[in-house]
């Protein structure tokens, strides 16, 4: 199995994962597509570290899977509390921030 | 054609259509089921590629414990969005456009790139043996660190879902 399709395969995970997050407005439908674009890098990650024979791909993608744990967990902390505070988690409301 | 071929087919088919699904379907619950399923896929490709142990970790950690506290909170928060779907469709022209020249730019790139290389599948550094060898020998301060930022994680978390009456 030639790597360009495991190339092509994660671009396009990649993408629509990219799509999602541009597009959504529930804040908690964009993490899941931040989730789905982490994953198409590990995909690639692994594939790649197969390929050349190394092992250190496949540990970063063990790192990067416990960074995204950690990173939901906060994540979904702040948007119960956001939550908590305004009864919302779309996005459009969220534009305190703006300037 | 080979059976793994056959099998990175489907997988990649799964994975892909599920993942539009994630972004398409309107109800919040049947949107984390479908990353269940792509999360699914991606382990079976993790399985072709001999990362038996990252395939194993990958269901634990994603299709376990991320997407059940994906699950809960939506049940928690109990959406009912889609609301003004108007003026959305500008939005979604805008959002799909810059989505497809990225995939452009990356598979035009890919395709510069000449990797003729294949993926040889008899390789043995998937292994728990060879990636805990990789992980406590070279990784062990990384693998350290990343206790302590659990560590904080799991303070920031629990501070931040504490209930704040002043403020």
């Amino acid at each position: 199995m030639p790597i360009n399709y495991y190339l092509i395969l994660s671009a396009i995970l990649f993408c629509i994962g990219a799509f999602g997050v541009m597009f959504l407005r529930n804040a908690i439908r964009k993490f899941m597509c931040i989730e789905l674009m982490l994953n198409a890098v590990n995909l690639l990650m692994v594939a790649f570290s197969t390929v050349w024979g190394q092992a250190q791909g496949q540990v970063f993608v063990f790192f990067i899977m416990a960074v995204a744990a950690a990173e939901v967990a906060v994540g979904l902390a702040i948007l119960m509390m956001i939550f908590r505070n305004l009864q919302s988690t779309d996005t459009s409301i969220l534009s305190r921030l703006k300037w | 054609m080979p059976i793994s071929e056959i099998l990175f087919w489907f997988l990649s088919a799964v994975a892909v259509l599920c993942a539009m699904l994630v972004v398409a379907v309107k109800n919040p619950i049947h949107s984390a089921l479908f990353l269940i399923l792509t999360f699914f896929a991606i382990a079976g490709h993790y399985f072709l590629l001999n990362a038996h142990f990252l395939a194993a970790v990958h269901i634990i950690v994603y299709a376990g414990a991320i997407m059940v506290l994906f699950l809960y909170i939506i049940m928690m928060v109990n959406l009912h969005d889609e609301s003004g779907a108007k003026k959305r469709n500008f939005f979604k022209f805008v959002s799909a456009v810059s989505a497809g020249l990225l995939l452009l730019v990356l598979t035009v790139a890919g395709k510069q790139a000449d990797l003729s290389a294949t993926v040889n599948r008899a390789t043995e550094i998937g292994t728990v043996e060879s990636l805990g060898h990789s992980l406590f020998n070279e990784f062990l301060l990384p693998f350290e660190i990343s206790a302590l930022l659990f560590l904080s994680a799991m303070v920031g978390a629990v501070l931040l879902s504490k209930k704040v009456n002043q403020v």
